[in-house]
């Protein structure tokens, strides 16, 4: 594979429900270790489009590819071990599992086979790798916490551990800042920039936040009606007009 | 395992042990047939309890492990085969039930395996020229393990024994591997557990049908523990008597089913002076458990145990999570 | 010819009142997703109310009157604000498991305080037999037939047509978004357990002159509820009347065509070709994919 081919493509989608077009003849690519925000106001477009890449809505015409391959009627589990991690809008933990569970969980379906996950170690080998992620955003003291009893912040960190957990090239973050407070912001805004700085991840993200989005992304792309009306730098983003005008005009 | 967890089960295997001595045949017989359904409310707390899904064909499965161990001991092979026989049956069954009923909504398993009991119910009950009909099969052998019998009732309860303890080790196994992981993860929250590569469906699937293969093994110990099978005893209603057990106990809770089983066993014996009202006392007293503990006995008294520890509310905006 | 005619009109005829209980069960699993194992008790018990109020001195329509009251209290409001409302928190399991605690209820208690033999139950219909082109017809059926059509059709009217009967579906469909409307989910919620109250009883009233009154009527009243139910469509009311209206016809033919034995297996085997061919239900719509 080029090294240099993108790891997603979005090719021409556009996505009608009944007659409203959701999304029209939207096309852009990521690169490995971007960091994209799609944003745009209510109703833009961009949950569709989200959809459209995870495979969970059949694109009207168009496709996705992730790695070359296009994701549509793809199964969300067939999704994760093609490596695509993701995060969800709602709190998305298993709460009554310990925060290591939580997180061995998300890695153990990518090791081994169903019969080595029956007969094998009780952690398929995972304890290390876990515990290792669970520093990383500052969770040890929870380690063993039922991940239903923390903050509503740290939900939204051990979340975010799982989407890593598996080692994915690209992770798709659905509004990640939502509801969070802003100490709890800055810390996983910084997690998130170390993490792709160390392993080149490749981040796209949904997000109301433009304070979040400006400082997190590297290219950010507005939608509004279903349509790309702008993108770039968040600094070309912050003083485009169009921009300006699709939210203040609506 | 922590050490007082070992020490806790070491005392619990030696209670077991010392349980019937001295105990007159009707109390060994009650005694062998807890160990019979826990393995069976074992098996379907795996389904309901930790993949979440409702199997209203328990006794169903254990009809298949009876009535192939009645069948093939009748024909004089040795008990291990037949049992061994029984368990791939039900687990087989399981597949082919579960398979179609998993690939759609909600609760259908729970429909589907409901009209399967009845089925069952009616072709044992019809097919006369193989099962006895109404009437049942009679004088299947108790096996011999390393040349002692188990003719006498006790030494069958240590036969019985054995098998809930060889049950309760596979289970215990299956529950810490990364399967037990992936049930309940299935439980708690399916999509996200999808969403991390986890082919829920096909879990859910192996969850049933293990449960299943376990109902299989109850069943194939009740031929030569009561010496007499009909289809009566594999009716719906044992199913759902099943399903209490294992929800009265507490589902999702390893020794919740042995808990519900020894509860429904014995409960007739301890209301019995309430004469007829018992089964009404008993009904009266699932919906108010339900009611106040959804957890079961076990649930409930975690909660009394936790209750002066201060626990956070489980949260509200989670609730969108587990929405199928 | 004249054989196979009466076959299909008495299917049709408890097959209306199948219906009845498949409506009910319907209902209540789209408005507060309950699968009420106890809706065959549901259907078995206002008849003893009846029976309790004829007792009491009562004429038997306002015993009718007096069972409906006492079922809309009992089996409707009751049943909502003690079971059900305190356990939808918890998810449809522990639901489950007290519906099929309350049936069990029901049952014992009818067989413990009234008694466990078949009462006779006062006919609603003359037993008046007519003779259509060579086929027995009996008043009774087609009594039962058109009332039931009655209900449901009115009920369907009611759902369609008022503004509260719109309230209903929407806050059935999507009770978020009926909630920002303005409208009262919960009221609604409470108006369909009375409606399914109201239509046990309709049923109940309908079968037990046939049946005979009996603690246990509700075990198989219940199975066939459930199996028009999801046969004809889990999510709609005229699946439901479809799907009820076919399981009886089915159980009709069969008791005369298929041996005695296996009469029962049919609507079973029917529930069974459904779910594997056609999952949504005759008439339903698809949901989605559950896992």
């Amino acid at each position: 594979m080029n090294a240099h081919a993108p790891i997603l493509s979005v090719t021409n989608i556009s996505k009608q429900f009944g007659g409203i077009k959701a999304v029209n003849g939207v096309s852009f690519d990521v690169q490995r270790g971007e960091i994209l925000g799609l944003i745009g106001p209510n109703g833009s477009g961009k949950s569709t489009l989200f959809n459209c890449i995870l495979g969970q809505l059949r694109p009207t015409e168009g496709h996705c590819r992730i790695h070359g391959r296009s994701t549509d009627g793809v199964r969300p589990a067939d999704l994760s071990l093609m490596g695509v991690g993701r995060t969800f809008q709602q709190l998305s933990v298993f709460p009554r599992m310990t925060v290591l569970d939580n997180v061995i969980l998300a890695g153990q379906e990518h090791e081994g086979s169903m019969v080595s996950r029956l007969f094998g170690r009780p952690d398929a080998g995972l304890t290390a790798k876990a515990e290792q992620l669970i520093e990383f955003f500052r969770l040890s003291p929870y380690r063993d916490t039922e991940a239903g009893s923390l903050s509503y912040g740290q939900q939204k960190l051990v979340d975010a551990a799982m989407a890593f957990m598996a080692g994915p090239e690209i992770v798709l973050l659905d509004e990640p800042a939502g509801g969070v407070n802003l100490t709890m912001l800055a810390h996983l805004k910084d997690r998130l920039l170390t993490y792709n700085r160390e392993h080149g991840t490749t981040f796209v993200v949904i997000e109301h936040n433009m304070e979040f989005v400006m400082s997190l992304c590297t290219r950010i792309i507005v939608l509004a009606q279903g349509e790309i009306i702008a993108q770039g730098s968040p600094d070309e983003i912050r003083s485009n007009p169009m921009v300006i005008d699709a939210y203040l005009g609506g | 395992m922590t050490p007082t967890r070992i020490i806790l089960v070491a005392l619990g295997i030696a209670a077991l042990v010392a349980a019937p001595l001295g105990q007159g045949n009707y109390i060994v017989y009650t005694l062998t047939s807890w160990l019979l359904f826990s393995i069976a409310a074992m098996g379907l707390n795996l389904t309901l309890g930790y993949a979440g899904q409702v199997s209203l064909a328990q006794a169903a499965f254990m009809g298949i492990g009876a009535y192939v161990t009645a069948l093939m001991t009748l024909a004089g092979l040795p008990w291990i085969a037949a049992a061994l026989v029984s368990v791939a049956a039900s687990f087989v069954v399981g597949l082919l039930l579960g398979y179609p009923a998993l690939r759609v909504q909600h609760h259908f398993l729970a429909f589907v395996t409901l009209a399967f009991n009845i089925l069952l119910f009616l072709v044992l009950r019809n097919e006369e020229e193989v099962t006895g009909g109404s009437f049942g099969l009679v004088g299947m052998p108790r096996p011999s393990v390393l040349g002692i019998s188990t003719d006498s009732n006790l030494n069958f309860y240590y036969f019985a024994l054995a098998c809930f303890l060889f049950a309760a080790f596979v289970m215990w196994w299956i529950l810490r591997s990364p399967w037990g992981r992936a049930f309940k993860a299935l439980r708690e929250n399916p999509i996200r557990a999808e969403s991390l590569g986890l082919k829920i469906r096909r879990q859910t699937l192996l969850a049933f049908a293990i449960g299943s293969a376990f109902g299989g093994l109850a069943g194939a110990l009740m031929p030569p523990l009561v010496q007499f099978i009909e289809p009566g005893s594999f009716a719906l209603i044992h199913s759902l008597k099943l399903l209490l057990m294992v929800v009265v106990g507490g589902a999702g809770f390893f020794f919740g089913p042995m808990l519900g089983a020894a509860l429904v066993i014995l409960l007739p014996e301890l209301l019995r002076f309430t004469e007829g009202y018992y089964l009404i006392i008993y009904a009266l007293l699932v919906i108010v458990l339900m009611v106040f503990s959804p957890n079961g006995l076990i649930g409930l008294g975690q909660k009394i145990w936790l209750g002066f520890r201060p626990k956070q509310e489980e949260r509200r905006d989670m609730k969108k999570g587990f929405q199928l | 010819m004249a054989e196979l005619i009466q076959i299909l009109i008495s299917g049709l005829a408890a097959g209306s009142i199948y219906a009845l209980a498949a409506v009910g069960f319907t209902l209540l699993w789209q408005a507060s997703q309950t699968i009420n194992f106890a809706q065959g008790e549901f259907v078995m018990l206002p008849g003893f109310f009846v029976l309790i109020g004829m007792a009491l001195g009562l004429p038997m329509w306002p015993a009718v009157l007096f069972a409906l009251v006492l079922s809309l209290l009992v089996l409707g409001a009751a049943f909502k604000k003690l079971i059900v409302e305190p356990m939808l928190p918890h998810g449809t399991l522990p639901l489950v498991i007290a519906t099929i605690a309350l049936g069990l209820l029901m049952k014992e208690s009818v067989k413990e305080f009234y008694g466990a033999t078949a009462q006779p139950f006062p006919a609603v219909f003359p037993q008046t037999v007519y003779n259509v082109a060579g086929a027995s017809v009996s008043a009774q059926d087609i009594g039962n037939l058109i009332v039931s059509m009655l209900a449901i059709g009115g009920l369907q009217l009611f759902l369609n047509r008022t503004r509260t009967g719109r309230c209903m579906q929407a806050s059935a469909q999507n009770p978020g978004v009926a909630e920002i409307l303005g409208v009262d989910v919960k009221r609604m919620v409470l108006y369909t357990f009375l409606i399914n109250a109201a239509l046990a009883t309709i049923a109940s009233v309908l079968i037990s002159p046939i049946y005979l009154a009996k603690f246990s009527n509700g075990e198989t009243l219940g199975l066939v509820a459930f199996i028009a139910a999801i046969v004809g469509g889990f999510n709609q009311i005229r699946g439901a009347l479809v799907g009820g209206l076919l399981v009886g016809v089915i159980d009709n033919l069969s008791a005369v065509y298929v041996s005695a034995e296996y009469r029962q297996a049919m609507p079973l085997l029917l529930l069974i070709a459904i779910i594997l061919l056609r999952p949504q239900g005759l008439l339903g719509t698809k949901e989605g994919r559950a896992v």
